[in-house]
């Protein structure tokens, strides 16, 4: 096989990517490394995107010679890590995706292990969030909303993903902010972004928040109306303020990623970090993160650590005030 | 007629040699992945997702359409001979398939399920070419109440595979629940019945029960019974293929399981197994060799939920293509396909991509056909695996369930469950419980509950919108007329029989 990849799965998927990789053609630098990616999650996901893009941005630069994927997935992330702390301790070349979700799924599901443990990289991309209501909804912009909220938080009910995760922790940041009791809040905690979604269109509840992408082409379609987004600052081609400029001092990125295992030398530490740093700084990664509507908001090494540290104290002090830790 | 020239437009995108090898090799890596238990299409769809850096749009997702519906045929297969369901939505048919195999129409178990499925497949990418826009509107109307009271209709349909004794097939069903709970409750996010292992976070995949308990049970009790000679399993009695019998006995369950499959599959929380259990429940109720269900395999039984599954799976598109929607795994990657080239998939899809939304929907038209030629020659090949001695083929039966259940997530927790639950499947086999309800159980539960705490967050507190909704009303009717109705219809029956003897005052 002309490349190297190799997946972890049965023989059926292992002929049919074998078929896909005739069709790749990776190119060879002969003293490009070989480098090892490890997914805590099921592939299709967005870590496992991240893994893949990365791979095909690393290759088409000529950074790599090839990489090979390898999927743990499970419980947001929290299956995997344990098994990249243990037996990837200390092996050069190679990264694990993760992200805010598994920052929020290793404090609600009390997690032994954590991300302090594993080395940090680079942080590569972040989603901002979007909060949306139906068309038909007589809230015009988030000052509506809030004051619905501020009015009765249980006559707005706010549709999202799974209790705990993102979407969730956005609401309660937006409810904490406005001086609403997080506990008295009336989140419907969705699995899938189409089923929520589903739910925006049939008016079955008030608003919904969710990555901007789930909603960017209802918004389009004039079928959901965007309020506001969780954004730094106002975003090119998005009519809507952030959440800030709305008056609602909370910004968040659903960011993405890499960390090396622990006990790396540091000198494979900075070249990964090189390896990373030079790849966003990419055209190929440009078009690919514009393309799935990932915002690049890179930051390697110790800044990236204690961004880190940061944001695990502030996720934790809101799923505390959710009840979920 | 818009839709005809459209139509026409699409089949001349499907038509070119490269498509056409495209959704031949998405239908036959389809089949492969369906028979095998661990792989679904969604994994499959997702492992080759890098293919779109490198072919053009239409050729990915004819691909991915390809096995799509090729995994929904192949899972068919060892759910009737071997009773290793390959995917979540061929659970029911191994009940009645795989008794007529071991009575010796397994070739006409197969059948039927090959040109259900090619029947019912048709007409929903009929559907989702013509009425799409009009199904997507009623699929929408259901927000969560409906789906509580769709769910309670699907639980007194149940008692059909409950089995002779109601006591036994309601405990199994209560242990379906307990197994269904396990994981992190998604409306809290608290896990349940987790016992601290993170691997249990996620909860049992369904696929492990069915293996477990109705493969694994099963050769362990067929063990257990080695020398008592019963239960002999005849490989092939009579023609190959369908007896015309067996034709006049199938049509009109493959019609009402694509009527079933179809609008449920298109709805976001409706999925494919809920229709493969409703179907079964109709065709128990309506057929008329109902002694043959549960003993020699009833051709009804697998008929219509192999129809309804191939109709759910054409019913998810709808949603996906006209709005964006991804209502199953398999469709949320296919989404994240498109994405991968630059598209947008949301309400606008079907105009500013016409050639590739056509071009796929007439693609599934010619998967279909290549599916029930690509199958039907295989039958005799498979049926085949039935004269392998019962000592060898169950040896196999087990290697192949225990790689299966490791594909699902490498995970070695995996293997200790299935075992388990095959322990328990040959208890509940020895002590005659059915099995069936635990799988019913594990799927509805969850999914009532859910639904039913999620119309309440809704709407605070207040009961009333399960009965002030009209869709929810009427559900909840149907499903009391099912609990109520054949009580009151044979009292009115003993009645007027009585009728004659019985006058008034006579009491």
């Amino acid at each position: 096989m002309l490349n190297r990849r190799r997946f972890l799965m049965s023989t059926a998927a292992a002929g049919a990517a074998g078929f896909a990789a005739l069709h790749l053609s990776p190119a060879f630098a002969q003293d490009a490394p070989q480098i090892q990616i490890f997914v805590p999650a099921a592939p299709g996901g967005g870590w496992d995107q991240t893994a893949r893009t990365m791979d095909q941005v690393l290759r088409s630069e000529k950074l790599i010679s090839g990489s090979q994927i390898t999927n743990v997935g499970g419980a947001g992330g929290t299956v995997g890590l344990p098994q990249f702390i243990n037996q990837w301790n200390g092996k050069g070349n190679s990264m694990m995706v993760a992200g805010m979700v598994m920052v929020g799924a290793i404090i609600a599901n009390k997690s032994a292990n954590n991300l302090t443990e594993v080395t940090p990289i680079a942080r590569l991309t972040g989603e901002f969030e979007a909060l949306v209501v139906p068309a038909a909804s007589p809230f015009q912009t988030a000052a509506d909303f809030i004051a619905a909220l501020k009015a009765d938080p249980t006559k707005v009910p706010v549709a999202g993903g799974s209790a705990g995760g993102s979407d969730h922790i956005l609401f309660g940041l937006i409810a904490k902010t406005a001086g609403v009791p997080a506990t008295n809040l009336s989140y419907v905690p969705f699995a899938g972004g189409g089923e929520a979604l589903s739910a925006l269109l049939g008016n079955q509840v008030a608003a919904g928040i969710s990555g901007f992408g789930e909603f960017s082409e209802q918004v389009k379609a004039g079928a959901l109306r965007l309020l506001a987004i969780s954004a730094d600052k106002p975003q090119e081609g998005i009519d809507a303020p952030t959440l800030k400029e709305a008056g609602i001092d909370v910004e968040l990125f659903n960011w993405r990623g890499v960390f090396a295992p622990p006990g790396v030398s540091d000198a494979d530490k900075a070249a990964l970090v090189t390896l990373v740093e030079t790849m966003a700084k990419s055209e190929a990664w440009a078009t690919e993160c514009k393309n799935r509507n990932w915002t690049q908001i890179l930051l390697t090494g110790d800044d990236y650590a204690k961004f880190l540290t940061e944001d695990t104290a502030r996720i934790g002090a809101i799923l505390r005030d959710l009840g979920l830790a | 007629m818009e839709t005809l020239g459209h139509l026409a437009n699409g089949f001349s995108v499907a038509f070119t040699p490269v498509n056409l090898m495209w959704c031949l090799l998405g239908t036959t890596l389809g089949t492969a992945i369906g028979v095998l238990p661990g792989l679904g299409p969604a994994l499959t769809i997702a492992l080759l997702l890098p293919i779109t850096y490198q072919v053009a749009p239409e050729a990915s997702f004819i691909l991915f359409a390809g096995i799509y519906y090729g995994a929904m045929y192949g899972g068919s297969t060892t759910s009737i001979l071997l009773n290793t369901p390959g995917e979540s939505a061929t659970i029911v048919t191994a009940l009645e398939g795989n008794r007529m195999a071991r009575s010796g129409r397994g070739g006409a178990a197969l059948a039927t399920s090959a040109i259900g499925s090619f029947v019912a497949g048709t007409i929903g990418t009929l559907g989702v070419a013509f009425l799409a826009p009009i199904v997507v509107k009623f699929a929408l109307s259901f927000g969560p109440a409906e789906y509580f009271s769709l769910m309670v209709l699907a639980f007194i349909t149940v008692s059909a595979v409950l089995g002779s004794s109601s006591v036994r097939g309601l405990t199994s069903l209560f242990v379906g629940f307990v197994i269904g709970m396990i994981g992190v409750d998604l409306q809290t996010g608290q896990p349940r019945f987790t016992f601290g292992m993170n691997e249990l976070l996620d909860g049992v995949d369904v696929i492990i029960v069915a293996v477990g308990l109705f493969a694994v049970g099963e050769t362990l009790y067929m063990a257990s019974r080695r020398y008592a000679g019963k239960d002999e399993i005849v490989p092939l009695k009579g023609s190959l293929y369908m007896t015309a019998a067996e034709w006049s006995r199938s049509w009109k369950p493959w019609l009402r399981g694509a009527a079933i499959g179809f609008p449920i599959g298109a709805m976001p929380a409706g999925g494919a197994e809920i229709p493969t259990f409703l179907s079964y429940a109709i065709e128990k109720k309506l057929s008329k060799h109902k002694e043959e269900f549960g003993t020699v395999g009833a051709i009804e039984g697998v008929a219509g939920p192999e129809a309804a599954n191939n109709a759910s799976a054409a019913g998810v598109l709808v949603p996906m293509l006209t709005l964006g929607l991804p209502t199953s795994a398999t469709a949320a990657i296919m989404l994240s396909a498109f994405q991968s080239y630059g598209i947008n998939p949301g309400p606008l899809l079907l105009t500013t991509q016409a050639n590739l939304v056509w071009g796929l929907i007439a693609s599934l038209f010619i998967a279909n056909v290549i599916l029930v030629i690509l199958n039907l020659p295989l039958i005799g090949l498979w049926v085949r695996l039935l004269k392998i001695p019962a000592p060898q083929l169950y040896a196999g039966i087990l290697v192949f369930a225990t790689v299966g259940t490791y594909g699902i997530s490498q995970s070695p927790i995996d293997l200790v469950i299935l075992y388990l639950l095959g322990a328990a499947g040959f208890l509940m086999r020895r002590f005659d419980f059915p099995t069936a309800p635990v799988i019913i159980g594990m799927i509805l539960g969850p999914l009532a509950e859910t639904q039913f705490r999620r119309a309440m967050t809704i709407s605070n507190g207040d009961w009333s919108v399960f009965y002030t909704h009209k869709l929810s009303l009427t559900l909840l009717t149907l499903a009391f007329i099912g609990l109520a109705g054949p009580h009151i219809w044979a009292f009115i029956e003993h009645r007027r029989r009585r009728g004659p003897e019985h006058v008034p005052g006579d009491a």
